[in-house]
């Protein structure tokens, strides 16, 4: 018999074979129980030695021919299979993907998680208080007793109820009765700030009736003027990220401050990618194309506000500043409408908002970039 | 505070420049606000004479007018003015220029035919007087070309913000005396000629009220003539923005101003019996000049006669015993006030003046003889007439202030090293006297100086706050703690989850139309509500955060919004112990319309928009307690989500049957239609003072591998009764077995076919872990025959 002949022929039909199908039938016609192959192999049982010694060879290169042909061939048009399925399950990508919705963080929040930071390295920590507050916290233990012509200054917003004690409840006008608070809760020394929300009866274009602040205040033993302005400085400069803030500082008047600071900071005209011209802080305000703003009020806390905290005048003393936090936010990132910050317009809160993700650390830099 | 260089210049000897002046009174604690030059408002107007005047051929009252401006060519200029004429000197305003008055820009025009190029300008057209009769005659020497505004001279005019603890900077002299300490001139003495008189005050003077005023001076001078004031002293009142008014009125005025030192001119013949200071009688009325009646109280101080009221004390005179043209004796009155009694006087009565600003920051209670000799002066000088002798009744606080004080302070509290002599040198300038052991005495005229910090800040502010050098805060030694409190800590993680799950942070109003919040109120003890707020849409203090959120979807809905998910996380105002507040962190979250819009994939939802359902508050909910550290596979889901939520697409999500730590659900619809909402809602509150804090045992977790052999799951569907809760089948399966099932998952909930009337199918998937070896048949069995068992209890029967 000549295998090599059937071989031939047995390869040329495996290749031809148009299916898996097709294939199957081959195998079983070559290799299955009764398959001509598998015939061929069962005769060498009743060879003779010499003959099986001759033949056998080449009837296992056979079996192993029309075996490995198979296998290939299976693969072959497997592939071909599945590169078919695939051609018929292409889908056009540029058909949009189910739309996962981007939220956001408003601009007063990254402020304060910002200041937090900041301030966190100085060694301040956060403190709260009350925002429907008594008189006494809010005024008389800041040294502003009934009367004073500073209390006209604050345009109180008041509510028709006293507490058990007699005072009139209000809503705080500023975040300094939490100087008074943590005083007496936490005595001396003291670091902290402490932000929130407060509330005067002033409503027009760059004011409105609620808004946000920020109270510093540090009490311990030698602190002067020269620790407020480092303090202010350092802060400032790591706020808006540049080294060249220049204070200038102006004698001032606050009932619960003796000596009291008004602190300018200089800023340069600049105009923007954007065309708008905008304040922009750093430089000397005297320079040319420089200016001075009012950023904030501060001074040494005085000591009826530390008497009134329950702490001895004579062994603490200390300095407090207050500053807008959302006027920070307005020179930080731009935005020049106050009032748009409390109208939810989500237009305006996807536009100015931060991602969740920029959460402000010292080593990424406390500002989240446009 | 409002005033001109010539006027500081009448206190001030010096040479400084406007800048330098400007420049220096902000050093020193006296904001400038502006300098204004009122000549600038002249650019455009020059000196020019008339060369002919001819009538105008087309109106009998206009002429045409050629005028030599200096430029060698005259130019013609049509003018209505009576005394326009051939020769005269006056004030052409060229086209381009902005009449003051009125504002309008002059252009070359022709009127009634003829070419006009400019405008000969009257006093009032220019703002420089009343007089409107004629065009301006300047003397015939007057430089012809030269600008007007030089020609006229400068006078710029400083606006000074007085912080309320400096009454004496409430006077330009006061002022003229801070800046000579600050080293920018020399101040003028004030010059007193006091007058004796030379008869009695034809009526008495007294002060019933002496703890209102106690002290009340006033002398009469007869017969004057109020006219005019003169020129000088109109140019001085402009300057500070003060309308002349008469000789009389503005003399005073003009005292106060200059010196601080409020006081007032009745017409005698207005006054009958005694003038007198008293405390008002509850009820009673003044007519105060302003024309306005006030009603009066106990507690405030008048200034009346034997017939009754006529000053508001110290706050604003009477409409009928003013100085009018026709005054010809006058009765001066200058008192001392208790500034707090001012203050409240004021501030009950809403009403404010220039004096009340004075006398409640505190006048000079040194200076009362002196401001009437110095008003009695300019009286006689102006008006003429003859002084009775002064009456004194009472007597101003008079006690003087000595303040302990070491110049080590400076340097302890300023932070700035002062020598001890310049010190001293400051101290002295501006009026503090001080023994040799620094023990200082305080001007009569500095009522808010009185400690040792106050004078600290005296000698730095006149020495300059930028000579302060900065210094660094110490360190705190050691490893830096963290600072926030886990309070605050969960509150940032949780506004930061709730973005980062795709919602807008929304910062709201705290206050809100009282309709809104009252929807919002349930056993909260009652809104808080303000007595003045700035209008009824901000009246009440927020009990929830929804109310605010639902405001500002309907903004946005307004503005065509079709899906909204916005959050807030801030207080809650509610009522507390003691009277005092509660104030409350709360996360309110609305998911508004759609949450998924319309689209091309016919897989979801045939491709039509989906809107949110209670199932996404839910979701919400859970996924942010869970990143606030809650509990949630032990929370219960309970009804009573409360009235502002659909009653059967709602509930609260508690910790025990008492502890509510979120609601959720969808809105009512009668809510969303109160609030002007057409798009559904499905809100969550958070409460994130009801979250239990985590206990904190140090950073180590607890131990854990996972286990080596793989979970099982098996399946089981129940009937049950249609009205049980899911979530209680599935609680309890899951608390069937704790030692080996590990999760239990409903994976469906029919009714329909195969299943009877009344009665629900619910499947679970339970999660069973083996330990050490895997289950064999017969635990699998015994575990689901605890599971059937206990399911059992809930009416459950297994599905054969």
């Amino acid at each position: 018999m000549d295998y090599a002949a059937t071989r031939e022929e047995a390869l040329a039909r495996i290749a031809a074979a148009q299916d898996l199908d097709a294939l199957e039938k081959l195998r079983v016609e070559f290799l299955g129980k009764q398959g001509s192959v598998s015939l061929l192999l069962k005769t060498l049982g009743a060879m003779s030695p010499e003959e099986r010694r001759s033949t056998g060879p080449q009837i296992h290169a056979l079996r192993e021919g029309v075996s490995d042909a198979l296998t290939a061939r299976k693969t072959a048009l497997e592939g071909a299979a599945l590169e078919a399925r695939l051609a018929n399950e292409s889908v056009d990508l540029t058909l949009p993907a189910p739309e996962a919705p981007r939220g956001s963080i408003h601009p007063v929040s990254q402020v304060l998680d910002e200041l937090a930071e900041i301030f966190a390295d100085l060694g301040f920590a956060v403190a709260t208080g009350p925002e429907i507050e008594d008189d006494w916290h809010n005024f008389t233990a800041l040294n502003i007793p009934e009367s004073h012509p500073a209390r006209a200054m604050h345009d109180t917003f008041y509510f028709p109820d006293s507490d058990t004690e007699g005072r009139r409840m209000l809503l705080r006008t500023h975040t300094s009765p939490v100087q008074i608070r943590s005083m007496l809760e936490q005595g001396a020394p003291i670091r902290i700030i402490a932000p929130g929300r407060v509330y005067r009866s002033d409503s027009d274009a760059t004011h409105t009736p609620m808004f946000h602040q920020v109270e510093g205040l540090v009490i311990d033993k030698g602190i002067h003027l020269g620790h407020l302005k480092w303090t202010l400085e350092t802060f400032l400069k790591a706020f808006f990220e540049r080294d060249d803030i220049v204070l200038r500082l102006r004698p001032s008047y606050f009932p619960f401050t003796e000596p009291s600071v008004e602190v300018d900071v200089g800023f340069a005209q600049v105009n923007g990618a954007d065309g708008k011209s905008r304040r922009v802080l750093g430089g000397c305000g005297d320079a040319p194309g420089h200016g001075w703003m009012e950023l904030l009020g501060s001074g040494m806390v005085n000591r009826k506000v530390i008497e009134a905290g329950g702490l001895d005048p004579d062994e603490w003393q200390g300095f407090a500043f207050g500053i807008g936090v959302d006027r920070l936010a307005m020179l930080k990132y731009g935005m020049d409408d106050l009032r748009a910050f409390f109208d939810g317009d989500v237009r305006w809160l996807a536009h100015y908002g931060f991602s969740a993700f920029d959460v402000p650390t010292l080593s990424a830099g406390v500002g989240a970039g446009a | 505070m409002k005033f001109s260089l010539s006027w500081l210049k009448d206190h001030l000897e010096t040479e400084a420049s406007v800048e330098e002046i400007a420049a220096k009174l902000n050093a020193i604690g006296l904001e400038v606000e502006g300098v204004e030059d009122p000549s600038a408002r002249l650019a455009g107007f020059r000196v020019a004479r008339v060369l002919t005047a001819e009538r105008h051929p087309n109106a009998d009252k206009l002429q045409v007018l050629s005028v030599d401006t200096g430029d060698g060519t005259p130019l013609q200029v049509v003018c209505g003015a009576p005394n326009a004429r051939a020769g005269l000197v006056g004030v052409l305003g060229l086209p381009g220029a902005v009449v003051p008055a009125g504002g309008f820009e002059l252009k070359k025009s022709a009127i009634r035919g003829i070419e006009s190029n400019g405008m000969m300008c009257s006093t009032r057209e220019l703002e420089l007087g009343e007089d409107h009769d004629g065009i301006i005659e300047l003397p015939a020497d007057a430089p012809v070309g030269m600008a007007f505004a030089e020609y006229h001279g400068s006078d710029p005019v400083f606006d000074v913000a007085i912080t309320p603890n400096r009454p004496d900077c409430m006077g330009v002299y006061g002022i003229a005396r801070d800046l000579a300490a600050a080293g920018l001139g020399t101040l003028k003495p004030i010059t007193i000629n006091p007058v004796a008189g030379n008869h009695d005050c034809p009526l008495p003077i007294r002060t019933d009220d002496p703890e209102g005023c106690p002290a009340f001076y006033g002398r009469a001078i007869r017969g004057v003539k109020n006219g005019a004031a003169p020129e000088w002293m109109q140019a001085r009142l402009k300057s500070a923005g003060q309308r002349p008014i008469s000789a009389l009125v503005d003399i005073t005025n003009y005292v106060m101003l200059a010196y601080g030192r409020p006081a007032h001119a009745y017409d005698l013949a207005q006054l009958s019996g005694a003038i007198f200071a008293r405390r008002a009688r509850d009820g009673e009325t003044a007519l105060a000049l302003n024309g306005k009646e006030y009603t009066l109280d106990a507690e405030m101080t008048v200034i009346a006669d034997d017939k009754g009221v006529h000053d508001i004390a110290g706050i604003m005179g009477g409409e009928h015993s003013g100085c009018s043209e026709d005054t010809t004796d006058v009765l001066l009155e200058v008192a001392y006030f208790d500034p707090q009694r001012i203050a409240g006087t004021g501030q009950r009565l809403n009403l404010t003046s220039d004096a009340r600003a004075r006398f409640e920051r505190g006048v000079d209670p040194a200076f009362l003889d002196k401001g009437l000799d110095l008003l009695t002066q300019l009286i006689l000088e102006i008006c003429g007439g003859e002084a009775s002798r002064v009456v004194h009744a009472g007597t101003p606080p008079s006690g003087t202030k000595v303040v302990p004080y070491h110049p080590s302070l400076a340097l302890q509290l300023g932070g700035v090293a002062i020598s001890d002599e310049a010190q001293k040198a400051t101290l002295t300038a501006l009026g503090f006297g001080m023994d040799a052991r620094w023990n200082v005495i305080v001007p009569s005229w500095r009522p808010d100086v009185d400690g040792g910090a106050d004078i600290v800040e005296e000698v730095v502010r006149i020495h300059g706050l930028d000579n302060i050098e900065s210094a660094p805060l110490p360190r705190i030694d050691g490893v830096a703690r963290p600072t926030a409190t886990p309070a605050q800590k969960l509150e940032r993680k949780l506004r930061r989850a709730a973005a980062a799950r795709g919602a807008h942070e929304a910062v709201t109003w705290s206050f809100l139309p009282e309709a809104d919040a009252a929807v919002f109120t349930e056993g909260n003890g009652g809104l808080w509500l303000l007595a003045n707020p700035i209008s009824e849409d901000m009246k009440a203090m927020r009990p929830s955060l929804l109310p605010g959120l639902l405001a500002a979807v309907r903004r946005n809905a307004d503005r065509g919004a079709a899906g909204l998910r916005l959050f807030e996380l801030g207080r809650r105002y509610l009522r507390g112990a003691s009277g005092t507040s509660d104030e409350r962190l709360t996360l309110g979250l609305v998911l508004a319309g759609e949450r998924t819009p319309r689209g091309w994939d016919a897989k979801n939802n045939g491709g039509k928009a989906q809107s949110f359902d209670a199932f996404d508050a839910k979701a919400e909910a859970l996924a942010l307690l869970a990143e606030a550290g809650a509990p949630i596979d032990n929370l219960q889901v309970m009804g009573e989500a409360g009235a502002q939520f659909h009653p059967g697409q709602s509930a609260t999500l508690r910790l025990g049957p008492k502890t509510v730590l979120a609601r959720f659900g969808m809105l009512h619809p009668a809510l969303l239609k109160k609030f002007d909402i057409d798009l559904p809602v499905a809100a969550v509150e958070l409460f994130l003072d009801a979250i239990p804090a985590k206990k904190a045992a140090g950073f180590a977790r607890s131990a854990y591998a996972p286990p080596a052999l793989q979970a099982v799951k098996r399946d089981f569907a129940f009937l049950v009764d249609a009205a049980l809760p899911a979530g209680d089948l599935v609680r309890t399966i899951r608390g069937a077995d704790k030692a080996n099932i590990v999760a239990a998952r409903l994976f469906d909930d029919f009714r329909g076919q195969g299943v009877p009337d009344g009665q629900k199918s619910l499947a679970i998937e339970i999660t069973l872990q083996p330990g050490d070896k895997s289950f064999d048949e017969a635990e699998l069995k015994a575990i689901a025959e605890r599971v059937t068992a206990a399911a059992a209890k809930l009416g459950a029967v297994l599905r054969g």
